[in-house]
């Protein structure tokens, strides 16, 4: 056995039973009871109330990572790529197979997991640290380090309900970036925060695995995955697709997650889950709020992004983050739904519904784009809530009706005219 | 910034290996390696209800003075005839342990679905949750403990040497309110309705053990299969030791409530450690 293997999966398979005609995702005994009962009585009817079937989340996954390799793992929503960060962080056991980790793990699943609201900064420190399993002396030692990392060294002695939804994501990623181990597990955390920070966060990862560290990267950022990576793994249906330098394997990727977002439409492959107060259902691009769900548009059309939604209640807070990118992962646009003024997620009533955002016509240039989404809130008083679908919608933008058209170099296709006249300034 | 980790330091010892069944391997020694966590948690619970709740310790002292208030009353209405020991002290006496561990035991079934975000999230031992509920509430003990001190000494009342017996019976509750909330936490996990099992039981537990009365007031040839409930040593226990040997201590129930804590916790555990491997997927 090689002693430069940090990470050794063979034939990893992970099932989950899925219940059909039931929407609650919990058993009560009442049902069990019920159902006993039923069962009693009308067995001669075959009557059944639910079905069980079994879904592999993962299926025979095997890959080494050896020592002080950086691995990407990309793969479409719901390919598997969370499930196989659970197991690896034991957070749940695998159905078959085994994993064998040289050294200490540390996994950042989520970000500011266990922070709770009520609490300061300062006291959110020692909670998270102590949650991710560092020493009391540990978290003391460096303490001064996270702080200055963070950049919150103001409101360290306030609630951090009261804290932007920018320090709020800068002080969990700081605890979170100063456990010392020897296995990294990072999923999907640069998604939420502002450019600079994520800088920052790619900074301190790339900084990891040139100390040694070996770590294991899931993302929706092509960028970062190209940046970061010396190799890249490819989920699908549970699978192993591709494993490959990450120039093929984002590639492969790229070509096949096309397909999965089908003409401008996505649809969220599993039901809300309990814990989501906030879910979104299904999100869509279209050439008018009531048109029809598109992939292919001309610069000449506005784009409506319909985001259709579930809230279980009203949450304070909560706000929609949207990002557009180029294929290589440049982020053309970004911006959140409090900038125009007032945000309608802010307490809004319980029930379902749908947001509309308007892409104005003749702002983004020709070519493919992959849209973003995420909703958070940091001041809900149960907690932060999350929900992070990550990329729902890919489209591509045909400029007609301009001399040059697609050949149009840049990001943007405003038509500007100008203007003569026979005077100087 | 740098990192202070070389790497291959000490990756001989820390090779763990994961496939199905398999997670009982560290569990003990990652339970100590989180040993302070038990302590965050309970400092974040408590914290968190004094900051949240404008009573905040008032609370923990009105409950159990109201309780005894009440059971007083009731003896008086009964014509139980007064004691050697006035009657507030020998209620509170009682009292006490069973607000420990009817509190104790509701946390600690509740816990694991109130960190469910954690539990989705993060690896630790799943042991340390329930543990640290049944932790956050020795702080209310304390306090409710302080409040009968003062109790004493406004009737002038003085415990004995048998004081030295309550970390004891303290220790018996702890552990009788853990393994009882390790296994209705886990069936909560598996069965919601069984958070309105848990209100029912602690409801109906306080008026089949001795609080209003003392177990003195059970015929003889009950006290044995009365024993059988837990509660009863110990708060006969917890009776003998504050109220400085004026109640009597049966050793007999002692043994039975000792007996059936232990294998209470046992099963708890047992059914605990069965179920934990499958919570984050359930919760």
């Amino acid at each position: 056995m090689s002693s430069d293997v940090a990470i050794r999966i063979a034939g990893l398979g992970k099932k989950y039973r899925i219940r059909h005609q039931h929407a609650e995702r919990y058993v009560a005994l009442r049902d069990v009871v019920s159902d006993g009962v039923r069962d009693l009585f009308w067995r001669k009817w075959k009557y059944r109330r639910s079905t069980i079937e079994d879904f592999w989340a993962l299926s025979d996954v095997s890959f080494e990572v050896r020592r002080g390799e950086v691995t990407g793992v990309i793969g479409r929503n719901g390919a598997g790529k969370s499930t196989l960060l659970k197991v690896i962080s034991r957070i749940t056991e695998p159905t078959a197979g085994r994993i064998e980790l040289t050294g200490r793990v540390a996994s950042m699943l989520e970000v500011g997991t266990g922070f709770h609201p009520e609490l300061t900064g300062r006291e959110n420190i020692f909670l998270n640290g102590a949650i991710l399993g560092m020493r009391h002396a540990e978290i003391k030692r460096r303490f001064d380090e996270i702080v200055a990392f963070s950049e919150v060294e103001d409101f360290l002695d306030t609630p951090v309900k009261r804290f932007s939804s920018g320090m709020y994501v800068r002080l969990a990623f700081a605890v979170a970036a100063h456990l010392h181990t020897e296995i990294l597990i990072v999923d999907e955390v640069l998604a939420v925060g502002d450019a600079e920070f994520q800088r920052k966060c790619l900074g301190r990862m790339s900084e990891a695995a040139q100390g040694g560290r070996t770590v294991l990267f899931v993302s929706h950022n092509m960028a970062a995955i190209r940046r970061l990576t010396q190799r890249c793994i490819v989920l699908d249906h549970g699978r192993v697709a591709v494993d490959a330098p990450p120039q093929d394997a984002i590639e492969y990727y790229l070509k096949e997650s096309s397909d999965g977002i089908a003409q401008g439409c996505f649809v969220r492959a599993v039901a809300r889950p309990a814990d989501r107060p906030f879910y979104v259902e299904r999100v869509t691009t279209r050439r008018q709020a009531h048109g029809d769900p598109a992939g292919q548009f001309d610069c000449d059309q506005p784009i409506v992004v319909c985001v259709e939604y579930t809230a279980a209640r009203p949450i304070p807070g909560l706000y929609g983050y949207m990002q557009l990118q180029r294929l290589d992962g440049t982020v053309i646009y970004e911006g959140d739904s409090t900038d125009a003024g007032v945000n309608p997620f802010d307490r809004l009533p319980a029930g379902s519904g749908t947001a509309c955002i308007r892409i104005p016509e003749r702002i983004l240039g020709a070519g493919t784009y992959q849209l973003h989404l995420s909703f958070a809130s940091g001041s809900d008083p149960a907690g932060p809530v999350v929900d992070n679908p990550g990329v729902v919608g890919e489209f591509r933008l045909d400029d007609t009706s301009t001399r040059r058209g697609n050949r149009r170099n840049g990001y943007l296709s405003m038509k500007l005219p100008w203007q003569v006249s026979a005077e100087r300034p | 910034m740098t990192l202070s980790l070389q790497p291959g330091s000490d990756t001989t010892a820390t090779r763990l290996i994961i496939e199905p069944g398999l997670t009982a391997k560290n569990y003990w020694r990652d339970l100590w390696h989180y040993r302070e966590l038990i302590y965050f948690l309970a400092w974040r619970d408590t914290a968190v209800r004094y900051k949240q709740t404008g009573i905040g310790i008032a609370w923990a002292l009105i409950r159990p003075a109201l309780t005894m208030l009440v059971f007083v009353g009731f003896r008086r209405l009964i014509g139980f005839p007064p004691g050697k020991v006035p009657e507030p002290i020998l209620v509170f006496a009682a009292v006490l342990p069973w607000q420990f561990f009817s509190s104790a035991l509701s946390e600690a079934a509740s816990s694991l679905i109130g960190n469910a975000n954690l539990i989705s999230k993060i690896y630790f031992p799943r042991l340390l949750i329930p543990l640290a509920a049944v932790a956050t509430t020795v702080i209310d003990f304390a306090i409710t403990l302080a409040l009968l001190l003062l109790l004493m000494l406004w009737y002038r009342f003085l415990p004995g040497w048998q004081l030295a017996g309550l970390p004891f019976f303290l220790l018996l509750a702890f552990g009788l309110s853990l393994g009882l909330g390790l296994f209705f936490a886990a069936l909560n996990v598996e069965y919601r309705d069984f958070r309105y099992i848990v209100p029912f039981l602690v409801q109906f537990g306080l008026f089949v053990s001795p609080i209003a009365f003392s177990t003195s007031d059970v015929p003889p040839q009950w006290r044995a299969l009365y024993a059988l409930n837990p509660m009863v040593g110990i708060i006969d226990g917890f009776r003998w030791s504050l109220l400085g040997g004026r109640a009597g201590l049966d050793s007999q129930s002692i043994v039975i409530s000792v007996a059936v804590t232990a294998a209470v916790l046992m099963l708890g555990l047992w059914y605990f450690r069965r179920m934990e491997h499958s919570f984050a997927d359930r919760i």
